[in-house]
C-alpha cells in the first residue's frame, strides 16, 4: 500500500494508509457515529425550537424504557432485519438494492392472496409454512426484475428497484381500495381479516411474534452462508473483485439475477411476517419506510449478518420512540429517518479514519 | 330529453369517479394526489373542451386542442425534474454520482415554500431553495470528494436524511397556501404563435430560466474552456491533475451546483405546478431525474426532451384520470415509474451500442496517491 506525508517529511506525525482496517476500529466508528449523530440531531432539533433532552428523553423511554418499550422495538426489529439481511446480501455484492420496500409488499401481497384466497381452510401447520413461500416468492420475483434487467439490459438497478417501489405500493394500494376490500369494513381500506390459523404464535401476551425467530434464523443461515459456502465466497469476489470473477469463470449474470431474488425475498418475509404477525389483514401504509431503513441497517453493520440483528434492534429501538414522541409531545415521527440519515453520514465519514493511521515517524 | 338523461348518467358516473379517487387524497398519499391536482392550476380552458367525463374515444383524445393542452402541461409539470436532472447532469460530468437529488428536492420544496410564506416573494423563495440544494449537496461533497466515501450510500443517505428533515421541519406549514408563486407569464409577441406559442411562451418564469439554463448549459459544457475541464476531471482525473486543475475543489463546486439546481426543482413543485409544502410532495420525481440523466447522455439539450416526456406521461396520466378513463387511477399512477424503467432499460442498451458513454470516472473517487 502506497502511503503519503500529509505535512511535509520533515515533521514527525505522518498519515498512513492502512491496508485493511483493523476490526475494533471500524467498531469504534460505528459505535461513535450513532452517538455523533444524536447529538447532532439535537442541535438540529434544538435549532427548530424543541427541546433535545425532552424529545430523547420521551423517545428513550417509549422503546426501552420498560418491558412494553422493549417488546415493542423487538416488534419492529423483525421487519428491519428481514429486509435489513437482504440489503446486506445485495450489498455484498456491490449490488445496490433499494427496492426492499416494494419487495417487502409483494412479500405482504402475495402471503395475503394466498392465505385470503387460495388455502383460506388449511391447518395452521400447513398454513404458515405455505405463507412463508408465498411471500419469499413475491419478494423474491420483484428483487428478481431488476437483477435481470442489470444482468441482461445492464439497466441501473438503483433506479429500477426503486421505481418498483412505487409500483409496488400502488399496486397494494389498488388491492386494498379495489377488489381486495373488505366489504364489511364501512369504506375502510383494507382487505378482510386472515384465517386465524394464518396468524403467527406471539410470544407471551406481547405483540412480539414468530418472525423475530425467522429474521435471526435467517441471519444466522446467511451466516453460514457467506462465511461457509462456495456461493457465499463468490459473491465476496464478485462484489470486490468483478474483474477476478470474471476471470475465475464465476457465473456472474446467473449470480446477480440470484442474489436479488434472494434479497427481494427476504424483504417479502418481512412483509408476511408484518401481515400475518402484526396487522392480521393487507392494509394501507403496511411500511413506514422499513424498506430505506434496511439500508441502514445493513451499512451500519457492515454487511455483517450478525451485526444486522443489534443494529436492527437499536435502529427499531429509534422508529419507535419516534412513535413515542408523535403520540407523546405530537412531534412528527419524522425525527427517527432524519437521525437515521445523519448516523449514515457520520458512519461514512468516520470510515475515512479507519482507512488511514496517523504514525510517528522516528528521527529526521 | 334525451339530453339530460345523458347528463345524469355523466354526473353520475363522475360521482363514482369520485369516490374512487377520494381515498388516494387522504395523509400520506397526498403527496401523489397532490401532484395530479397541480395540472388544474393549469391551463383550465383547454380542459374544459374535455372535461364531461364520459367514457373516452379515441376522437376526444385527439382534438388539437386538447393535445395541444396536454404539451403544455407537460413543460410545465417537467420543469421540476429538467432542474434536477440538469443538477444531476453536471454531477456526473464531474464524475460524482448523487443518489440524494430526491431528498435534496424535498428540503428545496419546503425551503421554497417556508421561506415564500415568510417573505411573501416567490423569487426569495426560488433563492433559499437555491442555497439549501446548494448546503445538502455540500454534505455530500464533503463525504464524498473531500472524504472519498462510497458514494452510492452517502447519496442515499442524503434522501433518507431529506425526506425526514423536511417532514420534520415542515411540520407547520403542510397545506399552507404559499401568498405569491410563479403564475403564468404570456411573453409578448412569441405567445401569440399558433401552437408553440400555447406550449412554450405561455408558462411560468421558472420555465424560461430552466430553458435558457439548457441552452447555457449546453453551449458551457461543449464550447467553453471551464467546460473541457469539467468533462476532463469526470472523464480522466488524473489527466486533469496533471495538467494542474485541482480536481478535489472542482469536484466538489459541480456537486454543490448541481445540489442547488436540484433544490430549484423542489421549489420548481412548491412554488409553481404545486404550490405549498406536502410531506414526501416530490413522488420519485428526484429518482426519475437520475435516471433521465442516462437517457439523456450526459447531454442537457436530450435531458430537457426526457424531462418533457415524463412531464407528458404525468400530464396525460391526469388527463386521462379527468376525461373518465376506465382504468383505476393506482395503475395510471404507475406510468411514470415504469415508463422510468422502460426508458432505462432502452437508453442503456442505446448507451451501449452506442458508445454514449458514462463519463469514464463516474462514481470513482480521485485518490491522487492510487495514481498508477
Amino acid at each position: 500500500m502506497s502511503s503519503r506525508s500529509a505535512i511535509s517529511p520533515s515533521r514527525r506525525l505522518r498519515i498512513e494508509r492502512v491496508p485493511s482496517p483493523s476490526r475494533s476500529a471500524t467498531a469504534v466508528v460505528s459505535a461513535l457515529s450513532f452517538v455523533l449523530a444524536l447529538l447532532c440531531g439535537g442541535i438540529i432539533l434544538f435549532l427548530a425550537g424543541e427541546n433535545p433532552i425532552q424529545i430523547y428523553g420521551s423517545m428513550f423511554s417509549g422503546a426501552l424504557g420498560d418491558w412494553n418499550g422493549v417488546a415493542e422495538t423487538l416488534v419492529k426489529t423483525t421487519p428491519l432485519l428481514l429486509a435489513g439481511l437482504g440489503v446486506a446480501v445485495a450489498f455484498r455484492m456491490q449490488l445496490w438494492n433499494i427496492g426492499a420496500e416494494g419487495q417487502l409488499y409483494l412479500g405482504a401481497i402475495f402471503a395475503t392472496g394466498v392465505a385470503l384466497f387460495l388455502i383460506p381452510g388449511a391447518p395452521g401447520w400447513v398454513m404458515v409454512p405455505i405463507i412463508v413461500v408465498a411471500s419469499l416468492l413475491g419478494g423474491g420475483l420483484w428483487g428478481l426484475i431488476p437483477g435481470a434487467l442489470r444482468a441482461w439490459f445492464g439497466a441501473s438497478e438503483i433506479i429500477t428497484s426503486l421505481m418498483l417501489n412505487y409500483v409496488a405500493i400502488l399496486f397494494s394500494e389498488y388491492l386494498v381500495h379495489g377488489p381486495w376490500r373488505d366489504p364489511q369494513a364501512f369504506g375502510f381500506p383494507g382487505t378482510p381479516s386472515l384465517p386465524a390459523s394464518a396468524w403467527l404464535p406471539n410470544w407471551g401476551a406481547t405483540r412480539v411474534h414468530l418472525g423475530l425467530f425467522f429474521g435471526l434464523i435467517a441471519a444466522l443461515v446467511l451466516w453460514v452462508m457467506l462465511r461457509r459456502t462456495r456461493w457465499g465466497y463468490e459473491i465476496g469476489v464478485m462484489g470486490e473483485n468483478p474483474r477476478a470473477a470474471l476471470y475465475a469463470g464465476m457465473p456472474t449474470k446467473r449470480t446477480i439475477v440470484l442474489v436479488m431474488a434472494l434479497s427481494g425475498a427476504l424483504a417479502g418475509l418481512a412483509g408476511m411476517s408484518e401481515v400475518a404477525g402484526i396487522g392480521h389483514q393487507l392494509q394501507r401504509n403496511l411500511s413506514p419506510g422499513y424498506g430505506y431503513a434496511a439500508i441502514i441497517v445493513a451499512w451500519l453493520a457492515r454487511l455483517h449478518p450478525l451485526g444486522a440483528v443489534l443494529v436492527a434492534f437499536l435502529l427499531a429501538a429509534l422508529t419507535v420512540g419516534g412513535d413515542q414522541i408523535q403520540m407523546s409531545l405530537g412531534l412528527p415521527a419524522a425525527i427517527a429517518p432524519m437521525l437515521q440519515g445523519t448516523i449514515l453520514f457520520f458512519l461514512l465519514g468516520g470510515d475515512v479514519l479507519t482507512r488511514y493511521r496517523i504514525t510517528r515517524v522516528p528521527g529526521t | 330529453m334525451l339530453c339530460i338523461a345523458g347528463l345524469k348518467n355523466w354526473s353520475g358516473a363522475s360521482a363514482n369517479r369520485a369516490t374512487e379517487a377520494s381515498p388516494l387524497r387522504s395523509d400520506k398519499q397526498a403527496s401523489r394526489s397532490a401532484h395530479d391536482s397541480r395540472l388544474t392550476t393549469h391551463d383550465s380552458p383547454c380542459r374544459l373542451s374535455v372535461l364531461p367525463s364520459r367514457r373516452l374515444d379515441m376522437t376526444d383524445i385527439l382534438t388539437p386542442a386538447f393535445l395541444i393542452s396536454v404539451l403544455a402541461a407537460a413543460v410545465a409539470a417537467g420543469t421540476a425534474i429538467l432542474f434536477a436532472c440538469l443538477g444531476e447532469l453536471i454531477t456526473e460530468r464531474a464524475g460524482v454520482l448523487n443518489l440524494g437529488i430526491e431528498g435534496i428536492m424535498l428540503v428545496g420544496a419546503l425551503s421554497g415554500a417556508g421561506a415564500c410564506i415568510w417573505s411573501g416573494s416567490a423569487w426569495v423563495g426560488a433563492v433559499v431553495a437555491l442555497a439549501a440544494g446548494a448546503s445538502m449537496a455540500a454534505v455530500h461533497a464533503l463525504l464524498c470528494v473531500g472524504l472519498r466515501a462510497n458514494q452510492v450510500v452517502s447519496g442515499l443517505a442524503l434522501t433518507i436524511f431529506g425526506a425526514g428533515l423536511s417532514a420534520f421541519l415542515g411540520r407547520d406549514i403542510v397545506g399552507v397556501p404559499p401568498p405569491s408563486a410563479f403564475r403564468r407569464i404570456d411573453i409578448p409577441v412569441l405567445a401569440e404563435i399558433p401552437v408553440l406559442g400555447r406550449i412554450l411562451f405561455q408558462q411560468s418564469a421558472l420555465v424560461y430560466i430552466s430553458i435558457a439554463l439548457v441552452v447555457f448549459l449546453w453551449w458551457y459544457i461543449y464550447r467553453t474552456r471551464a467546460g473541457l475541464r469539467l468533462r476532463a476531471i469526470g472523464e480522466r482525473p488524473e489527466a486533469a491533475d496533471a495538467m494542474g486543475i485541482d480536481v478535489a475543489r472542482l469536484r466538489a463546486l459541480y456537486v454543490i451546483a448541481g445540489g442547488a439546481l436540484a433544490g430549484l426543482g423542489g421549489a420548481a413543485i412548491s412554488l409553481g405546478t404545486n404550490p405549498g409544502w406536502t410531506e414526501g410532495m416530490t413522488a420519485g420525481r428526484g429518482w426519475i431525474a437520475v435516471a433521465l440523466v442516462i437517457f439523456a447522455a450526459w447531454n442537457p439539450a436530450r435531458a430537457a426532451v426526457g424531462a418533457y416526456l415524463f412531464g407528458g406521461v404525468e400530464a396525460g396520466q391526469f388527463r386521462l384520470q379527468t376525461a373518465g378513463v376506465d382504468i383505476s387511477p393506482f395503475f395510471l399512477n404507475m406510468l411514470p415509474y415504469l415508463f422510468t424503467i422502460l426508458v432505462l432499460v432502452l437508453s442503456t442498451r442505446e448507451a451501449t451500442r452506442r458508445l454514449l458513454g458514462a463519463p469514464a470516472a463516474l462514481g470513482r473517487a480521485y485518490v491522487r496517491e492510487d495514481r498508477g
